[in-house]
C-alpha cells in the first residue's frame, strides 16, 4: 500500500482527499493529512457567514468521523517543518517523521501583509482562518465597549470585500479602502465598479479608492491611516485583505523549484519539480499564475489524483477560466471570460440603470457572434445563462443587447431559449467542474430522482452555489422529460411512471399483476394500467399474451385484432413478405373455407376480417397446421419487417435485402414494447422497402448497411435518422439489440419510437452515445435482455390451440354454444363486410 | 336499433323475479368477464376476484351497439367498479350503469349472487 501524505487541510487539500476516497483505485493506498489549524477543512469562501451566525461545524467541509470512515489519517494542529526529499519523509513541528510515496503540498496560501510601517501595532489583523475571525470578534467586543467603532479593510478586491462585510456584520463602522481607482480592480471596470460602490454606500459603508497607505498611525494601538496624498484616515481598527501570499516557505527549504514572486512551480501534471511531489490549490504555480480561486483549486485536486492513481492523460486545462458570480455586501457581483478587454476585436455594450442599481456590460466580437465576456453588478441572474454562451462559444442573437436589457415585450423566455438545448459537455459547476450531461444522466440512469441526490451524487452546486438555479432547472427538465416531474404517473392506481413500474418490477421480480397492485398501486387497477404491467411482465420474463390473459390489453387476450362489428381479423407471419405460392394458396384455402374478407396489408402480409370469436382458434389451428405461426398484428410488438427484392433479383440492388429482412423478423418477432414496432430493409437506397418510414429501417449502402431509427407513417410521418453507417449485419443486429431494448426499457405507455427519440434529451447524439459507445455502460446488459427475449420465442396461438383452459376464452357465451346474432354482413366487391353502423 | 336496447333495462335487487343459473364460478375468468345468454338477451358478467364482488350488464355497448363488454378489461375509478369497452375503451359503471368518460346512454346493469359454485344473474322475467 503506497503512503499519500498532504501538506495541508484547506478546501483544496480536503477536495483532494474526497476525489481520492472516490477514485478507483482508493484502496491501494493510505492518506496522511496534516493540518495546521486545529480544526478539520472548513468553507474560507463563505467566512463572513461566521459572524451572521453560521458555526465553525457549519462551514466544515465534511462530517467530523469523514476522514476515520475513509480510513484518512488527519493530523490538526500538525504543522510540518521540513521536508526530506532524499528519504521521502516530512517532519513536523515537533519533529515527528513520516515517510511518503507521493507528497501533495496543499498548503495554500497566507494573506498578504504590505510592508506599511505600522502593521505590528495592536488592532491590525489579518483575514484568513477561524481564529482570525475569532480575534477579530474579540477585539472588535472591546472597542465596542469603549465606544470605539471605525474600523477599515486595507483592500477593495474580492476578499476585502468580503471582510468589510464580517467587519460590518460585527457592528462597526466599515471602511474599505483601496489602492486601485476601482473596487475589485481584477473583475469589474469602472461603470461596474461605481454601481457596486454606489450599492455598499447605500448600506452605510464607506469606499475610499485612490488611496495609497503610507504609515498606520498610533503609538501601541492603530489610530488611523496615514496616505501618501497626505489625507487620513481616522480608525480603531484594520483588516488587511490586500492579496494571497502561496504558503511555500517548507517547500522552498527542500529545494523545490518555486517562482520569483513565491508558489511552488508545477507542470500541467500538477507535478512540482521533484517526480513525487505535487502541488494543488493557492500554493501551486501554474502557468506563472497563482489562482486564488477554489475552482481551480478543485481542478488541480482532480488532476493530482489522477496522476497519482495512475491515470496520466488527465492534465490540467491550458486556459484557466477565472469567471465568478457571488454576493458581495448584499449585492449581486459577476464577472466572466474576458471581463475587462478593450481594443478592437470587441464591441462592449453597457447598460446602467441606477434607479434599479444594477450595471451590465458584455464584450461582443466584433463581427457580433460571439461573447467574449461581462460584468454584472446589482441583478446577476442572467449569469449562468451568458456564461454558458461564453463558455460554449453559442452563435449571438441578431441584437445581442437584448441579452442584458432582458426581454421587452410579454416574451418572457430565458436568454437561452431551452435549457435542454445546451450541449451536454456544457459546464454547469465550474467549482465542481460538472457536466450537464452528468446532471442529466444522473437522473435518466436512475441514480437519482430529485435535485437533492443530484447535488450529493455529481457535487454540482456545492462550491459557490452560483449554478444551482441552473442545475435545478436541468434537474426539474430532465425529470419533466422522463415525466416524473409533473408526476405524469400511470393512472390513478399508480403513482410510478412506465420506467419506474418497470424497474420495480425486474427489481422485485413480480410475475403476477395483483402482485404489484398489493404492493405499489391502490384499488382493482383499470384498462391502463394492466396491460402496462403484461407489456412490462412480457419484456421482462418473455411471457406470451396468454400469460395472465385479464390484465391483457383486450385484442391480446384474444390474440387478435378487434374490428368495427366485434368480429377479428387474422394475420399469420409472412416474414420479409416473401411467401412460397404452396403456402399462398394455403391462405386461399382458409379464408374460402371461412368466408373471410381478405387483403393484402401495408406490411407485406395477409390479412384475413370477419373471424367470429369462437372460429379464431379453428382458423389458427389450420394455419398452424400448414406452417404458419402468429403475425402479432393485434399486439404493441413487432409487427413486420417490410423488404424491397433487393440484391437477389434486383438489377440495381446492393445487398440481399430480403434474406435480411427475415432475420430481423424472425429476431424480433413478437417483441412486447410501449407501441408497435415496424421494419424494413432496402436493397438500395432508391429505398423501395420504405425502410426511413419505419422505427427501424436498414438500407444497403456500398460498405454495409445504414441503419436508421425512430421513423413512423401515421398520423404524424417522420423519417428515421441515421444511427449508424456502413456497417456489416452483426453490427446492425448488436445495435439493433441495444436499441430496441433501451427504447423498450424507458419509453412511455404507447409511445412510439418517433416521438420517445423526440423527449429523448439530448435525441439522437445521446441515442449514438448509448447505443454505440455505450455511455450508459449498458449494451451487455441490453443485449442479454434482448437474447432472452429472442431465445425463449412461443408463438402464442400454437400455445392457445394447444391449451384447453385457453380455448375456454373463445367462446362468445359461457353457458351456450350458440354464436353472435347480432352480427350481420353485407355483400361488397364479391367479399363481404359488416353492415354499416347505424 | 333501438330494439335492440329496449330489451335491457337496469334490474334491482328487490325487482329480482328469477334468478337465472347462469354457469358454474370456474367458467368466468378471474378479475375478468365473460358473456351468458338468457332468453334473448346478451349478458356480461364479470368477477372482481381481487374484492370478492361480482357484476352484471348488458354486453351491447350503446356506442356502436356491437355485443362485446363482456371482452372489456375491468378496473375501477375512484373505487367505482367499472368495464372498458374493447371497441374504443367506453367506460362505464357497473354499479349503476353510468358512462364514465362520455355521455352515453348508461347500460343497465343486473343483480348478481353466488351460490356453491354457481352464478345467478337476477331478472324480473
Amino acid at each position: 500500500m503506497k503512503k499519500v501524505v498532504v501538506i495541508g487541510n484547506g478546501m483544496v487539500g480536503y477536495k483532494f482527499c474526497e476525489k481520492f476516497v472516490n477514485s478507483q483505485k482508493f484502496e491501494s493506498y493510505k492518506l496522511i493529512v496534516f493540518g495546521e489549524e486545529p480544526r478539520r477543512a472548513y468553507d474560507r469562501v463563505h467566512l463572513s457567514e461566521y459572524y451572521s451566525g453560521k458555526t465553525a461545524e457549519d462551514l466544515s467541509m465534511c462530517s467530523a468521523t469523514w476522514y476515520q470512515e475513509n480510513n484518512i489519517d488527519l493530523h490538526t494542529s500538525e504543522m510540518i517543518t521540513e521536508i526530506n526529499r532524499e528519504d521521502k519523509t516530512v517532519a513536523n513541528h515537533r519533529g515527528a517523521k513520516y515517510s511518503y510515496d507521493y507528497l501533495v503540498l496543499a498548503t495554500g496560501s497566507s494573506a498578504f501583509v504590505p510592508p506599511i510601517s505600522g502593521v505590528e501595532k495592536e488592532g491590525v489583523f489579518v483575514y484568513r482562518t477561524i481564529e482570525d475571525l475569532e480575534t477579530i470578534e474579540a477585539y472588535a467586543k472591546k472597542l465596542k465597549s469603549e465606544g470605539k467603532i471605525q474600523a477599515a479593510v486595507l483592500g477593495g478586491g474580492l476578499l476585502g470585500l468580503e471582510a468589510a462585510n464580517a467587519v460590518k456584520e460585527l457592528g462597526l463602522q466599515a471602511h474599505v479602502v483601496e489602492f486601485a481607482p476601482r473596487l475589485m480592480p481584477r473583475q469589474l471596470d469602472q461603470g461596474g465598479s461605481n454601481m457596486l460602490q454606489a450599492k455598499i454606500e447605500k448600506l452605510g459603508l464607506s469606499v475610499h479608492l485612490n488611496k495609497q497607505t503610507e504609515f498606520i498611525q498610533g503609538d501601541k494601538a492603530i489610530e488611523g491611516l496615514q496616505y501618501i496624498d497626505g489625507t487620513e484616515l481616522k480608525i480603531d481598527m484594520l483588516v488587511i485583505s490586500a492579496g494571497i501570499r502561496p504558503r511555500d516557505e517548507v517547500a522552498k527549504e527542500s529545494g523545490l523549484k518555486t517562482g520569483i514572486r513565491g508558489g511552488v512551480i508545477v507542470d500541467n501534471t500538477m507535478k512540482t519539480s521533484d517526480d513525487s511531489i505535487f502541488a494543488i490549490g493557492e500554493v501551486a504555480l501554474y502557468n506563472n499564475m497563482i489562482y486564488g480561486l477554489v475552482a481551480p483549486g478543485y481542478d488541480m485536486a482532480q488532476v493530482a489524483v489522477s496522476q497519482i492513481t495512475g491515470d496520466q492523460t488527465h492534465t490540467m486545462e491550458e486556459h484557466i477560466d477565472m469567471s465568478t458570480q457571488l454576493k458581495l455586501i448584499g449585492t449581486e457581483v459577476a464577472s466572466f471570460g474576458d471581463a475587462l478587454i478593450d481594443n478592437n476585436t470587441v464591441d462592449a455594450i453597457t447598460y446602467e440603470n441606477k434607479r434599479k442599481g444594477t450595471y451590465k456590460r458584455i464584450n461582443v466580437s466584433a463581427d457580433g457572434t460571439k461573447l467574449l465576456g461581462g460584468i454584472l453588478v446589482g441583478d446577476a441572474s442572467d449569469y449562468n445563462a451568458l456564461f454558458q454562451m461564453y463558455q460554449t462559444g453559442m452563435q449571438l442573437p441578431e441584437n445581442p443587447e437584448d441579452l442584458i436589457l432582458g426581454s421587452r415585450g410579454d416574451d418572457n423566455t430565458s436568454l437561452l431559449g431551452d435549457i435542454m438545448d445546451l450541449p451536454d459537455t456544457a459546464q454547469i459547476c465550474s467549482c465542481e467542474s460538472v457536466s450537464k450531461g452528468a446532471i442529466c444522466n444522473a437522473i435518466k440512469d436512475g441514480t437519482c430522482d430529485n435535485l437533492g441526490d443530484v447535488i450529493s451524487c455529481t457535487k454540482a452546486g456545492t462550491g459557490c452555489g452560483g449554478c444551482k438555479p441552473m442545475v435545478k432547472d436541468l434537474v426539474d427538465a430532465t425529470l419533466k422529460s422522463l415525466g416524473k416531474e409533473v408526476k405524469d404517473t400511470i393512472c390513478e392506481h399508480f403513482e410510478y411512471n412506465r420506467q419506474e413500474l418497470f424497474d420495480i418490477i425486474k427489481l422485485k421480480g413480480y410475475r403476477k399483476y395483483d402482485e404489484v397492485l398489493d404492493h405499489h398501486g391502490t384499488g382493482d387497477g383499470c384498462e391502463t394500467c394492466k396491460p402496462l404491467v403484461a407489456s412490462i411482465m412480457a419484456s421482462i420474463y418473455a411471457d406470451t399474451a396468454n400469460e395472465e390473459a385479464a390484465i391483457q390489453d383486450s385484442n391480446d387476450r384474444f390474440l387478435a385484432n378487434i374490428q368495427r362489428n366485434g368480429t377479428y381479423s387474422v394475420v399469420p407471419r409472412i416474414p420479409g413478405g416473401e411467401i412460397t405460392p404452396e403456402k399462398l394458396i394455403v391462405l386461399g384455402q382458409v379464408g374460402k373455407k371461412y368466408d373471410l374478407y381478405t387483403k393484402i396489408t401495408g406490411g407485406q402480409r395477409v390479412d384475413f376480417f370477419g373471424a367470429r370469436l369462437d372460429q379464431l382458434p379453428k382458423i389458427w389451428k389450420d394455419l398452424i397446421d400448414h406452417g404458419f405461426e402468429s403475425g402479432h398484428a393485434y399486439g404493441k410488438s413487432l409487427r413486420t419487417v417490410k423488404s424491397c427484392v433487393g440484391s437477389t433479383w434486383c438489377r440495381y440492388g446492393m445487398d440481399e435485402s430480403v434474406s435480411f429482412a427475415i432475420e430481423l423478423e424472425e429476431r424480433y418477432k413478437g417483441l412486447r414494447s410501449p407501441h408497435k414496432i415496424k421494419g424494413g430493409v432496402s436493397g438500395c437506397i432508391r429505398e423501395c422497402a420504405e425502410a426511413r418510414c419505419k422505427d427501424f429501417g436498414v438500407i444497403a449502402v456500398e460498405g454495409g448497411w445504414n441503419l436508421y431509427v425512430c421513423g413512423n407513417g401515421g398520423a404524424n410521418p417522420k423519417h428515421a435518422e441515421l444511427l449508424a453507417e456502413q456497417i456489416d449485419n452483426e453490427t446492425v443486429i448488436k445495435y439493433l439489440d441495444r436499441f430496441l431494448m433501451f427504447y423498450i426499457r424507458t419509453a412511455e405507455p404507447l409511445q412510439r419510437t418517433a416521438k420517445w427519440l423526440d423527449k429523448l434529451d439530448g435525441g439522437i447524439d445521446y441515442l449514438k452515445s448509448v447505443v454505440i459507445d455505450d455511455k450508459l455502460e449498458l449494451a451487455e446488459e441490453l443485449e442479454a435482455e434482448m437474447a432472452t427475449l429472442v431465445n425463449t420465442f412461443q408463438c402464442e396461438w400454437t400455445q392457445a390451440i394447444q391449451n384447453e383452459e385457453i380455448m375456454k376464452r373463445f367462446n362468445h357465451f359461457v353457458n351456450s354454444d350458440e354464436t353472435d346474432n347480432n352480427l350481420a354482413f353485407v355483400p361488397l366487391r364479391d367479399q363481404k363486410m359488416p353492415e354499416h353502423w347505424k | 336499433m333501438e330494439e335492440l336496447l329496449d330489451i335491457y333495462k337496469t334490474i334491482s335487487k328487490k325487482e329480482v323475479t328469477v334468478w337465472f343459473e347462469a354457469a358454474k364460478v370456474s367458467d368466468f375468468p378471474k378479475n375478468g368477464g365473460a358473456c351468458i345468454k338468457y332468453k334473448e338477451k346478451q349478458i356480461a358478467v364479470f368477477n372482481f376476484e381481487r374484492k370478492n364482488a361480482w357484476y352484471a350488464c348488458q354486453n351491447v355497448c350503446p356506442h356502436k351497439m356491437e355485443m362485446v363488454l363482456s371482452r372489456g378489461m375491468i378496473g375501477d375509478q375512484n373505487g367505482i367498479p367499472k368495464v372498458a369497452c374493447p371497441m374504443h375503451k367506453k367506460t362505464f359503471s357497473l354499479e349503476n350503469g353510468e358512462n364514465l368518460n362520455g355521455d352515453l346512454t348508461p347500460i343497465a346493469t343486473y343483480p348478481v349472487k353466488i351460490e356453491g359454485d354457481m352464478v345467478y344473474i337476477g331478472f324480473s322475467e
